[in-house]
């Protein structure tokens, strides 16, 4: 019993990182209709900024975390503004193409030596040590996660819904012209969501860096896991990325205790060959 | 006119490696048609249906192990496994168009970047077969090769040089082909929108089964002569970043064309390799390049030559005019 409630703990906190990095994706499709490739490196830029400001700044965890996010949100602006902008009348693959261009070159810079190198970075954990709640074993950093995404979640709920600036995405994402007719600014709000995606991939990566390494690929994984999320549970939809992140992150933590830890990283996407083939629109989005 | 400028590229390409030319420009020409033949591939689905498939390396990596391993576990023949190779890379792609083309647009590409993840994966941890890390070592040359490139007079060099030569006239005439065929105007036509496609009487569906299979066969096709001319195969090259490389060279060369995959990865190819010593800097530079590609010139060499053409007759137009008057 203490093993299952081990591994959902794991799950939660896996699951928790995943819809925060899968919550920015899923923004910007909904708002810009671009597959943002260039997402999963700025969840990897998120995590080396915090070991930049960890290391040379000196700051503590918190600090460092908040400013990797107003970084990697700024930078997101920016490509939303030189990038993305300009190309959203062409043919949709372009933008993806450029996307894909980000993505190679903020891999290739991290990576380069005089940058950060290709080797694995260490970031300490914040809270170290356990906590023992009737025989399961909780490390402080997971339940951070947990706590820090569910914060998070809540907060992005309550701008989104109970905001006039949240309320212009919300509408921008189901009509771009009834937005812009009303009177919504649509570049405002097309450079404001691509930074809030860019402020949570940057949260979530510096949350699970003291767990994982930090190295110039993670970026590549979790951009094909929360890619994988975003067509579960629809492209566009805010609590299709939520489920399909818990969904993906309870199959991979529990299929790879009980089946095989070398495939965890495939059982995802063997589910969503599954329910793409059964439902193509995703889980959680009516006929297209 | 421009119907023979192809045929005499070929016979001009072929008379290379009679001029005694140094090992490391065949070598370098050899890697650029390969990976052209690839482009060409990446093309019939990218420049002619419009859509952007992410998982050519893997099928590359399909066609590349299959011709491997039926060569060095197997015993077979190179000229009995390459085909098997390529009806496996093209079987491979059926299966994956069966269930990706149930989505549309964005969610056709995240899917096929998925896949293209999982065959890499697969190729990587399938240690009994395909050599896992380790690779597999010693793929040897087609058999016959040597010899027949003696006796015309050349180095096993000299006859890679022309087998790839050959591979990619060929490529270039089913390239060809298929674009003016009504298989390959159905597909343009798919390309300018499913819907208005559909409602033409183009069976999308399948026309976009058939495009996949071309496209991974022609995939195949690079990846078995790949395996054989490299003799070593890791699962590296079957990952994403090739996929890119190659989207590289086509975005460069001009979509859709039938210069463009060739002329692409000719420039961009010899380009890498006269700026070795920039190997740190390399994708620091292509990943801007390809931002700046589809931002400023999305239909590369081949698109910026059709324009400087038009441009000509317009022109003369205008001057008429103006001494009319």
């Amino acid at each position: 019993m203490s093993t299952v409630l081990q591994q959902l703990f794991n799950a939660l906190a896996l699951g928790g990182v995943y819809a925060l990095v899968a919550l920015g994706l899923t923004l910007v499709y909904g708002v810009m209709r671009v597959p943002n490739f260039a997402h999963g490196g700025l969840y990897m830029l998120g995590a080396y900024l915090t070991y930049a400001a960890l290391t040379s700044l000196k700051v503590g965890f918190l600090p460092a975390l908040l400013l990797s996010a107003v970084g990697v949100a700024l930078l997101a602006a920016l490509m939303e503004r030189v990038i993305f902008h300009p190309l959203r009348n062409a043919p949709h693959v372009h933008p993806m193409i450029a996307a894909i261009g980000v993505l190679f070159f903020l891999e290739a810079l991290i990576s380069h030596p005089k940058v950060f190198g290709p080797d694995f970075k260490q970031i300490a954990e914040p809270l170290p040590g356990i906590v023992n709640l009737g025989g399961v074993t909780l490390t402080w950093q997971r339940l951070l996660i947990i706590a820090a995404s569910v914060l998070v979640m809540l907060g992005l709920n309550y701008f989104l819904k109970r905001t006039l600036t949240g309320a212009t995405i919300e509408a921008m994402s189901q009509n771009r012209e009834g937005a812009r007719l009303v009177g919504i600014n649509t570049n405002r709000v097309g450079m404001l969501t691509f930074a809030i995606s860019g402020a949570l991939a940057a949260v979530a990566a510096s949350l699970i860096a003291p767990i994982n390494a930090v190295t110039p690929s993670m970026g590549e994984v979790m951009n094909l896991k929360v890619f994988a999320i975003i067509i579960l549970g629809g492209m566009g939809s805010v609590p299709g990325a939520i489920v399909g992140a818990f969904l993906l992150a309870f199959t991979e933590v529990f299929g790879g205790f009980y089946i095989s830890l070398d495939f965890a990283d495939v059982i995802g996407f063997a589910m969503l060959v599954v329910v793409l083939a059964l439902r193509p629109q995703g889980l959680f989005r009516k006929g297209t | 006119m421009s119907r023979l400028i192809w045929p005499a590229l070929f016979v001009l390409a072929a008379v290379v490696p009679f001029l005694q030319p140094s090992g490391y420009l065949l070598d370098v020409g050899v890697n650029i048609m390969l990976w052209a033949v690839l482009a060409y591939g990446l093309n019939v689905m990218l420049g002619y249906t419009g859509l952007l498939p992410l998982a050519h390396a893997g099928f590359f990596g399909i066609g590349a192990y299959t011709t491997g391993i039926l060569t060095l576990k197997a015993g077979w023949s190179f000229w009995l496994a390459w085909p098997a190779g390529i009806a496996l890379a093209a079987l491979a792609g059926l299966l994956l168009g069966l269930v990706a083309f149930r989505t549309r647009g964005d969610a056709f590409s995240i899917f096929t970047l998925g896949v293209g993840v999982i065959i890499t994966l697969v190729i990587n941890k399938w240690d009994d077969l395909t050599g896992g890390n380790d690779g597999l070592n010693g793929v040897p040359a087609p058999a016959g090769l040597e010899e027949a490139s003696r006796a015309i007079g050349l180095k096993l060099s000299g006859g890679f040089y022309l087998l790839a030569l050959l591979t990619l006239a060929l490529t270039v005439m089913i390239a060809a082909r298929a674009r003016a065929s009504s298989f390959g105007l159905s597909l343009l036509a798919i390309r300018g929108g499913e819907d208005l496609a559909r409602s033409a009487g183009v069976n999308v569906y399948t026309h976009k089964l058939r495009a996949m299979m071309l496209s991974t066969a022609l995939a195949g096709l690079a990846g078995g002569l790949y395996a054989t001319y490299v003799g070593f195969l890791g699962s590296a090259v079957t990952g994403p970043t090739t996929t890119f490389t190659v989207l590289l060279y086509l975005l460069v060369g001009g979509l859709g064309t039938l210069a463009g995959p060739l002329l692409g990865t000719a420039l961009i190819y010899s380009l890498t390799q006269t700026l070795k010593g920039l190997q740190d800097y390399q994708y620091i530079v292509f990943g801007p390049l390809l931002v700046l590609l589809v931002m400023y010139a999305p239909h590369g060499l081949a698109g910026l030559w059709a324009r400087l053409r038009a441009a000509r007759p317009a022109r003369a137009a205008k001057t008429k005019e103006v001494s009319g008057a």
